[in-house]
């Protein structure tokens, strides 16, 4: 579902002497349906680089990213909008949403936007949130003044809420306590059941080691120095 | 590939949402200058049904004349803005006669000033301005255009009561969200829109946003948005388009452009913004 080919990355910095930096050289790596692959390295290896070069937030240098039959790298901007909005989904550390904007409609956004009915798309929403234990109480305020566990929580049920058929996770389990960490683990391990690829960020090593099937150490992309 | 052929093969079950055969709206090399000084040059892109496209840039750069030119209030010295019109096919909207123009400037179009003032008619009643639209594509039965004048009050998050008060007696952003109404009551399919939260408090433009947002996505709206401030572009477009000189530097994904700016000034930009 994921196919990543001699994937590079450089940022060149015009306004600090036109810097060209090279982050990442030769990565490849592929996923296939209902598995679960994790980034490993240091800080700084490239592991988010990598995550952000796939959901099209970075532009690729040259390579390939083939999520399905799209080609990331060097699709038009409205072919990565349709991909991100009904094929791969992504659970951020950070949560941006327009102040003031309910969590009950923020967590229902990716169901609207592929079309699913208002009333359905928030009942979604609520059993999803009622999962990850937001309490009820909760629901119709923004999302913004939450605490971080809590907005964590809410980017998960966002990103689980629309069946994707791939999936990218960044930490989703960092910053929860150990009852929230396993309704996480459970909701990836359903995404996997039901055929999802996923690729993540997990510094949680129990929990890597309880829903990755394999690791790929981003460190032998790094460019070696001249 | 075609984003259709990807989505019958692994997206059976999202069915609904196909993509579009065409374009809404096509801009080929549209150029305006002031004399000697240059407005916009050379600028073309595809816009398609459903997108919204930012336009930033500093004063000066030429949205705002890009802007006007594209949505025929500004003749531009050469190029093409072919509109796909549906039934009457794709048009050349700067080659239509002025009543042509004019009807679509009504129906098809809509234009939200940064001074609602400049959108409204300050002197006639809150329902005045919205059914004022109305008439002028047609509409005759008074009953008809109140009912149409209340409901999009209402999805404005304007007061019922306040219908027959005059837009003098509204708050900045009720303006604003009077005017969105006026222009959004005959169900256009672009909406071009020049700096729309400029002047607005902040808790103001939060409101703003989240309702151009909903309205975007259940009116299925096509819209380009000029505006210098970069948080209003990453909450509300799809596509940014970066101007400078007149030129456009970089065009792409708005969070791509704004994260991994590729173009000197682009960079220059994102840089300068002051974090909250």
């Amino acid at each position: 579902m994921i196919e990543i080919a001699d994937l590079s990355k450089t940022f060149t910095l015009h306004n600090q002497g036109s810097a060209v930096i090279r982050v990442m050289e030769g990565a490849s790596l592929s996923v296939a349906r209902g598995e679960c692959v994790a980034l490993v390295g240091a800080s700084g290896a490239g592991k988010s680089t990598l995550m952000r070069m796939v959901y099209g937030n970075y532009l690729a240098a040259s390579g390939r990213i083939l999520i399905g039959d799209l080609d990331v790298a060097r699709a038009a901007p409205r072919e990565i909008l349709a991909l991100r909005r009904e094929v791969l989904g992504y659970v951020s550390q950070f949560l941006r949403v327009v102040p003031r904007v309910p969590t009950v409609d923020v967590v229902a956004e990716p169901l609207l936007a592929v079309g699913v009915p208002v009333e359905e798309a928030r009942a979604r929403a609520r059993a999803i949130l009622d999962q990850v234990n937001i309490p009820e109480r909760l629901w119709s305020l923004s999302p913004t003044t939450f605490s971080g566990g809590e907005q964590q929580r809410v980017n998960i049920a966002r990103g689980f809420v629309h069946d994707y058929p791939a999936l990218l996770l960044d930490e989703p389990t960092a910053s929860l306590d150990a009852a929230n960490r396993e309704v996480v683990l459970g909701l990836i391990e359903a995404a996997k059941a039901r055929g999802a690829a996923i690729l993540g960020i997990f510094h949680d090593v129990e929990a890597r080691a309880r829903v990755c099937d394999r690791e790929v150490d981003v460190t032998r992309f790094t460019p070696q120095a001249a | 590939m075609s984003v259709q052929k990807f989505e019958t093969n692994f997206c059976e079950d999202f069915s609904e949402k196909s993509s579009p055969a065409r374009p809404l709206l096509q801009v080929r090399d549209v150029t305006r200058t002031y004399g000697a000084r240059i407005g916009c040059a050379e600028v073309s892109f595809d816009l398609w049904p459903g997108e919204v496209m930012g336009i930033v840039g500093e004063s000066g750069s030429g949205k705002s004349t890009l802007l006007n030119c594209l949505a025929g209030h500004l003749a531009p010295d050469r190029g093409e803005v072919l509109f796909d019109t549906g039934a009457g096919g794709v048009r050349d909207t700067l080659s239509m006669s002025e009543p042509e123009r004019r009807m679509l400037g009504r129906t098809d179009w809509a234009f939200v000033h940064q001074h609602a003032r400049d959108g409204l008619r300050m002197n006639v009643s809150a329902g005045g301005n919205v059914g004022e639209r109305l008439m002028a594509v047609g509409a005759r039965h008074y009953g008809d255009i109140r009912a149409a004048a209340l409901d999009w009050l209402g999805r404005v998050e304007i007061d019922g009561d306040r219908v027959d008060d005059r837009p003098t007696a509204f708050s900045g952003g009720m303006q604003q969200r009077l005017q969105i109404a006026r222009n959004l009551v005959t169900g256009p399919r672009l909406v071009f829109m020049d700096e729309p939260t400029g002047g607005l408090d902040v808790s103001v433009q939060a409101r703003l946003l989240d309702l151009v947002r909903g309205l975007v996505r259940e009116m299925g709206l096509s819209a380009i948005i000029v505006t210098h401030d970069l948080a209003v572009v990453r909450l509300l477009a799809d596509r940014l388009m970066v101007m400078k000189d007149g030129h456009v530097v970089e065009t792409g994904l708005t969070d791509q452009v704004l994260d991994d700016p590729q173009h000197a000034y682009t960079q220059l930009l994102v840089s300068s913004v002051l974090q909250v």
